[in-house]
């Protein structure tokens, strides 16, 4: 009996040491962050490790905080981020990889077709809160917002909201999904998702006259556009730096575009 | 031979133990885990601010939860509002009118409506309930309404099981007596089988509470989550449960000590609710 454990326990040693031994030989690379950046990247992944099969690329969620945080802990190589950093996160390199637009949209039943980003301000704020002040029907305005923490609700904060605060009485969702469902049930909500989710189920709304197309991001006059970031802590390794000029390149950035983001490099 | 079958017996008894125990181990863990996480942020703020705080911005520096543990009771009392009537009718035709054939497709029905999983109660709810709330009644149709309609369906099987227990555990001798003095059926439930089961009755009531204000994602989907304190029916409201699961998945930091402490409180008052429900029980039991 004591043999035969003996025995096994030699062997799950040596199963172990092969297969460290096979990993050893593969190229990996970790990358972690923000939920708006992951479903591109992995996409990316993918694509990448049809061309390079010795590359295993592990893509992970964790949200921008976290994604940042882990590089600077260098417990990934590569941390990914929908939103700036912040002073004290200056230490990391950032790497723009696309832009996502997000898209205030609203049910296609609503006849409204522009805003402007005043009367999205005061929609969110809490100060317009009837669809006639917008030349609608006598309706409450059913808005809907991400949770705190989430990287779109942290840009949406910064890039439209500004100083103002957004209303305690606005309903919330926890992920872009959840949002553009209840957008397209209900005719009187308004809500806010990447643009990269718009789809015929609900109307993306023009800002200020801009709608909110690939033209106007890159032109500037739709001004609601978040960086996608990669980050790196000091000088990348080689397996890392070799994933992210495939993604700068032109093949990635295509891929990218599909996808309904805008390029860096165009 | 027989010694030894002595000593299997002696070790069966302590593997048993520990395997008991460990369940003990379990809950006293998951105490543990949450009140080291939850309590720092207690002291650094203050209870007060916690508690009573009207203002949860966490990235901000305000963890005020007031809102969330009122929008809890709220939800809780409206579920037992939808639910107890339902349940203790039900109960009370399981156990004093319904055959023997009609118990035996009853009872595995109302085990199947526990068994299923809360996010299709969620799932009916935003396909089916918000809607027809929002074309008759008004407002987005996720709301203070909806998910007190929800939850108390959730709870029926809790409510159901335990009030159908403490009725039949009155004595068959009540109803002969009440029966005897020419009370008819309705008469010996209402005035005599009832009021003799109320301590259990409120037990499961209780419990049945318990169960709703510890819900989480079928709340999520139809309350809404605004953080304010619903002022009508129609006013979407969070809480206490929802709030964790809303946010944990980006939340670092202090933000993520504060949904810890969301936990603290919600286990505090689990935990009374829990107590008043043994408590009506083992009166019950003196009596």
């Amino acid at each position: 009996m004591k043999k035969i454990i003996f025995f096994l326990l030699i062997l799950t040693v040596f199963s172990c040491q092969s297969k460290s031994n096979d990993h050893l030989n593969k190229h990996s690379v970790t990358i972690a962050g923000s939920t708006s950046v992951m479903p591109f990247t992995e996409k990316l992944a993918e694509y990448f490790m049809i061309g390079n099969p010795t590359f295993v690329v592990n893509v992970q969620a964790g949200g921008s905080t976290a994604g940042i945080q882990a590089t600077i802990n260098k417990t990934v190589a590569i941390g990914m981020s929908s939103r700036e950093l912040k002073e004290d996160e200056k230490i990391l390199k950032e790497i723009p990889i696309c832009y996502d637009g997000i898209a205030i949209v609203v049910n296609p039943k609503n006849p409204i077709n522009n805003l402007s980003l005043k009367e999205v301000q005061d929609i969110f704020s809490g100060k317009i809160r009837n669809w006639k002040d917008l030349g609608w029907i006598d309706r409450n305005i059913d808005a809907v917002t991400r949770e705190e923490g989430s990287g779109t609700r942290g840009a949406f904060e910064e890039l439209v909201m500004k100083k103002t605060e957004i209303s305690d009485a606005i309903m919330v969702q926890d992920s872009n999904g959840s949002v553009k469902e209840m957008v397209v049930t209900d005719p009187y909500a308004i809500g806010y998702i990447s643009l990269g989710m718009v789809d015929n189920k609900v109307k993306a709304l023009a800002i200020d006259n801009h709608p909110p197309t690939i033209e106007n991001i890159k032109n500037k006059s739709y001004k609601i556009v978040r960086p996608f970031l990669y980050l790196i802590n000091g000088d990348p390794s080689d397996d890392a730096k070799k994933f992210i000029n495939y993604v700068l390149s032109k093949e990635g950035q295509q891929i990218l575009k599909k996808e309904g983001l805008i390029p860096v490099n165009d | 031979m027989i010694d030894r079958a002595l000593k299997i017996d002696k070790y069966i008894r302590i593997i048993l133990l520990i395997f008991a125990l460990s369940s003990l181990l379990f809950l006293f863990l998951i105490f543990i885990f949450i009140l080291i996480e939850g309590l720092p942020l207690f002291f650094k703020v203050g209870v007060k601010n916690i508690v009573l705080g009207y203002k949860w911005a966490p990235t901000k520096g305000h963890f005020g939860i007031f809102p969330m543990i009122v929008s809890s009771f709220l939800v809780t009392f409206g579920a037992l509002i939808v639910g107890g009537p339902i349940g203790l009718a039900c109960a009370t035709y399981l156990a004093e009118y319904a055959g023997k054939k009609r118990k035996l497709f009853l009872k595995p029905a109302l085990e199947l409506l526990a068994g299923i999983p809360s996010v299709v109660y969620g799932f009916l709810g935003v396909i089916y309930i918000v809607p027809i709330i929002r074309e008759t009644l008004g407002g987005s149709g996720f709301s203070l309404l909806t998910s007190s309609i929800i939850l108390g369906i959730m709870i029926l099987p809790t409510v159901i099981s335990i009030t159908y227990d403490s009725l039949m555990s009155v004595p068959k001798s009540y109803r002969e007596g009440a029966l005897a003095m020419g009370a008819t059926k309705w008469q010996t439930i209402w005035r005599v089988v009832i009021p003799t089961a109320k301590s259990g009755i409120m037990a499961g009531f209780i419990l049945g509470m318990g169960r709703a204000i510890g819900e989480t994602m079928a709340v999520i989907m139809v309350a809404g989550n605004a953080l304010k304190i619903p002022s009508s029916l129609l006013d979407p409201l969070r809480t206490l449960t929802s709030n964790i699961a809303l946010e944990l998945a980006y939340a670092t930091g202090e933000h993520r000590k504060a949904l810890f402490s969301t936990g603290v409180v919600l286990l505090i008052i689990i935990m009374i609710l829990n107590y008043l429900a043994n408590f009506v029980f083992r009166k019950k039991v003196i009596k």
